[in-house]
């Protein structure tokens, strides 16, 4: 049968100084993704090897890690498209719980500074809202959480700021654009949660498996709804109206 | 939160307290539903799942939610919704569980939207419902094809903004009880390796199905009936564990995806499914619906074309909606195309898609009291996929997404009330070291046997002995083969520490694993007839003597099972629903 060899991170850093990649050799199936390599390991030759996985069918995004160098999914990387040796890293946005597996959590703190969704005032409920107008919001919604985006984002990587990053950006972005919101998110976007320090390199959104259009749809909007705000009351005024009873 | 010593024959074993009202068990639909509601009305709450907050199986759903909200379909109401779940259900689902459901189940959508969640909108920017297998109007509201990921993430929102402790990747080993009462749990916190003591006045179990029981299905990674287990072993009752539902599409290759769920929304758009022959074959088996009959019908008419040697070589049938087109396929239909195109090279605009049934739901689970999920065990709960009742023996798409959203606010609410007329009670340090005890016997352990050769015979003996056409002689032998890996499974163990270990939780899994397999497979045996999604060979018709609920319950070291009336419906609603015929 023929086999592939695949190199894997390990690493346990309460008990060890540095990672090692292990090389493991496992038996090439058909159509086979990263993710059934990895857990092939897992299952048959080391069972304590530390990964992530929920759906296997690129829904979660739990699977998460950099392959070859380059952040993917591990379910939804065919490895009949990547070299002969493999190499399977975890993503370097975040601290190293072990192995594969790292520390997201601050993730969910970076949420619970979001305001939440807030009808507006008055609005009729239920809410009548036109398809077209739903549809800008709903490809932020898309989002799996896997937050590949923000591992390669440089600002998270390499630079120590408040930036909350794109993913969180375009949640900003999903709550500022419902039809029905009554809170406008961008100026702390762009002050405390520290947007101002991107610089449109559109490396995020390249990497994301739902295809969503981060830094064009989400982040360049937001970014010029704050420069429409400081220099421009009248154009903000305007678009409050324009803004009317369905599209916010 | 504090940390405890406790020590028993001289060994010491630490472990840190947490305590609460509410316990929840599960982040799925049903746990953040109910953790909204618990802590809503006033009680402290806690919920821990074994996976990432926002990573729950419900992630997956696609087609939708099913309420009569009648946006499309003018006629619609919840009359007509509870018709079409008792009769699909085959006169075993409880009634008072669907028309709680029914009627709910609008209120429950409309919640969701003034949480936030974003539905497909109809011409009129009302919430739009699409047409779904055995529901008499369109009825699920949706979004796209991804409708689980909006209601998870809406109801995360809801969580991340309350003060609710949130533990995720914690994962529950027992729950403990003191007289006829829940008294706190047990887990371990994958990312270090602790042991955590939960003291609660209330369990809400949400653990979700227990799909991975079998080799082939749609389920994800956590889906192995933990919290069957965990209740059972607590003393409560189940009822209705035969009942499993086949999807009859799931990906037959290749090999890595195989289960993988192929939505019903392809045949709802007009898919026709066709044998290696070529011949339109649902024609013979349901001249009406075709393919658009109920899940059972045309997984077993798949499963009954691949058994006469008509499938293809890989054992599956052909589904194809190439005829309408790609712009069709690619508007309706983007999630499958990507699906197909990624993991199998097949492009469904050109091509047909291979399919075969895939196990996909569990509806038996916890028996649970309708008007407030309590179990007969006191301070115990269960919502959602691990609780019985309401789907009886089949259940309708989009009918669980309700389920989980109306009965786990109800448990929620009733949790937070009990609660608030109890006291924490003790729980032994016998009983805490001892648990302990055991999950550390998991670990470190050079030469313990791979809890995966267990799972993978468990996964082989459910696929083939207790699919969706069986017999009594299988599945005889299919329980024969579950005692003799529980003898086997005593000698699981793998290397490694508690921390984040995937094969210490397998084999913490497997004895959960075993137990529901050999409920599953009891109940299967006990009943001699065919009904809903359980199909005997040896008894292929329906028997009016089998219009019971059956119950498998602990007694001793042993499993029991009990045969109980279907509650029954009052008059005011007998007259909504068609006689059952037999
Ligand atoms: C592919 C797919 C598509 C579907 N589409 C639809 C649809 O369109 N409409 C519909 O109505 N239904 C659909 N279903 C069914 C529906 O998604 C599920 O029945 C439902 O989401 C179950 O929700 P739940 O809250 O009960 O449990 P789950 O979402 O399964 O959550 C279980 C939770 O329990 C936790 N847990 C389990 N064991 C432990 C333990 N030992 N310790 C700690 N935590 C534990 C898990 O971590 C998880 O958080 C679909 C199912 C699949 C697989
Ligand atoms: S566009 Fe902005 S958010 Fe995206 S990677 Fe570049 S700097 Fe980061
Ligand atoms: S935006 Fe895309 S890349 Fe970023 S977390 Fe969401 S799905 Fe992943
Ligand atoms: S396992 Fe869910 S995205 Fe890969």
């Amino acid at each position: 049968m023929k086999e592939l060899t695949i190199n894997i991170f390990r690493m346990d850093p309460a008990v060890d100084n540095a990672g090692k990649y292990k090389k493991f050799n496992v038996p090439v199936q058909e159509g086979m993704v990263v993710l059934d390599a990895v857990r092939y390991v897992q299952e048959n030759i080391d069972p304590s090897l530390a990964l992530r996985w929920n759906c296997k069918a690129a829904r979660c995004g739990s699977c998460s890690a950099e392959i070859n160098g380059r952040p993917r999914l591990m379910c939804k990387t065919r490895v009949d498209m990547l070299e002969e040796e493999i190499t399977v890293s975890p993503i370097r946005a975040y601290p190293l719980i072990k192995d594969l597996v790292t520390d997201v959590s601050n993730n969910y703190e970076i949420e619970r500074r979001i305001p939440a969704f807030r009808p507006k005032k008055g609005a009729a409920q239920p809410f009548l809202i036109n398809q077209i107008d739903v549809t800008r919001s709903q490809e932020f919604r898309r989002c799996i959480e896997c937050f590949l985006c923000q591992d390669v984002c440089h600002v998270i990587r390499e630079h120590n700021t408040n930036y909350i990053g794109p993913r969180h950006a375009i949640k900003v972005a999903s709550l500022d654009m419902h039809p029905m919101d009554g809170i406008d998110r961008s100026p702390m976007l762009n002050g405390d949660l520290g947007l101002g320090f991107c610089n449109i390199t559109k490396c995020c959104q390249e990497v994301c498996p739902e295809g969503i259009k981060i830094t064009d749809n989400a982040i360049i909007p937001e970014k010029e709804r704050a420069v429409d705000y400081k220099y421009d009351p009248i154009l903000r005024l305007a678009r409050r109206l324009r803004r009317g009873s369905s599209a916010k | 939160m504090k940390t405890e010593n406790s020590k028993v024959n001289g060994i010491q074993k630490k472990y840190e307290t947490v305590s609460s009202d509410v316990l929840i068990i599960g982040a799925g639909g049903a746990g953040l539903r109910a953790a909204i509601e618990a802590f809503d009305n006033e009680a402290s709450v806690v919920v821990v799942s074994k996976s990432l907050l926002g990573k729950a199986h419900t992630v997956m759903a696609e087609g939708g939610i099913a309420a009569s909200v009648a946006n499309v379909d003018s006629k619609d109401n919840w009359k007509v919704h509870f018709s079409d779940t008792i009769v699909e259900g085959v006169y075993i689902g409880n009634w008072r569980m669907a028309e709680i459901m029914t009627k709910e189940a609008p209120d429950r959508v409309y919640e969701l939207e003034r949480y936030g969640a974003l539905f497909d909108r109809t011409p009129d920017g009302k919430i739009m419902q699409r047409a779904f297998g055995a529901h008499t109007y369109r009825r699920l509201c949706h979004v796209g094809d991804k409708t689980g990921l909006e209601l998870i993430r809406t109801l995360e929102d809801q969580i991340l903004h309350r003060d609710v402790n949130v533990m995720d990747e914690v994962f529950i080993t027992k729950l403990f009880i003191k007289n006829n009462s829940v008294s706190g749990a047990l887990g371990i916190r994958l990312r270090t390796g602790e042991i955590i003591l939960f003291r609660t006045k209330t369990v809400i179990l949400c653990t979700g199905g227990a799909g991975r029981l079998y080799k082939v299905t749609s389920n994800s990674w956590e889906s192995t009936g933990d919290g069957i287990a965990l209740a059972y072993n607590a003393g409560a009752e189940l009822m209705d564990m035969e009942m499993i539902q086949f999807h009859p599409t799931g990906m037959v290759y290749p090999p890595g995806v195989k289960g993988l769920l192929v939505t019903e929304g392809i045949r709802g758009e007009g898919g026709i499914l066709l044998n290696a022959k070529g011949e339109r074959f649902m024609l013979r088996y349901s001249p009406e619906k075709k393919e658009l009959d109920a899940r059972d019908v045309v997984a077993r008419a798949i499963h009954s074309e691949i058994e006469a040697g008509r499938g293809t070589e890989h054992n599956a049938v052909y589904l194809d909606i190439s005829q309408k087109g790609a712009k069709f396929i690619h508007q309706k239909l983007p999630g499958m195309y990507s699906q197909f195109m990624d993991f199998a090279g097949v492009d469904i605009t050109k091509q047909p898609m291979e399919v075969a049934p895939t196990v996909h739901y569990q509806m038996g689970g916890i028996r649970v009291d309708p008007e407030t999920c309590r179990t007969n065990i006191k301070g115990l709960f269960a919502a959602g996929e691990v609780a019985s009742g309401l789907h009886g023996a089949n259940r309708l798409g989009g009918n669980s997404l309700a389920d989980i959203l109306v009965f786990g606010k109800r448990a929620g609410l009733a949790a937070a009330i009990y609660s608030s007329k109890t006291a924490l009670s003790s729980i032994s340090t016998e009983e805490i070291s001892k648990e302990i005890a055991r999950i550390n016997s998991f670990a470190n352990k050079k030469k313990g046997l791979n809890p995966q050769t267990i799972i993978k015979v468990i996964g082989e003996t459910m696929s083939e002995k207790v699919g969706i056409v069986r017999d009594g002689k299988d599945l005889g032998l299919a329980l024969t083969k579950i005692q003799a890996l529980r003898k086997k499974a005593k000698n699981v163990g793998v290397s490694g520490s508690l921390k984040f270990n995937p094969g210490l939780l397998s084999c913490l899994e497997v004895e959960g694993m075993l137990t529901t397999a050999e409920a599953i497979i009891r109940s299967a045996i006990a009943r001699k007839e065919s009904r809903g999604a359980h199909t005997r060979k040896d008894f292929p018709k329906k028997d009016p003597k089998f219009k019971k609920n059956i119950l498998s319950y602990k007694n001793g070291n042993s499993m029991k099972l009990k045969m109980v009336s279907v509650p029954s419906m009052p008059d005011r609603l007998k007259q909504l629903v068609k006689l059952e015929v037999y």
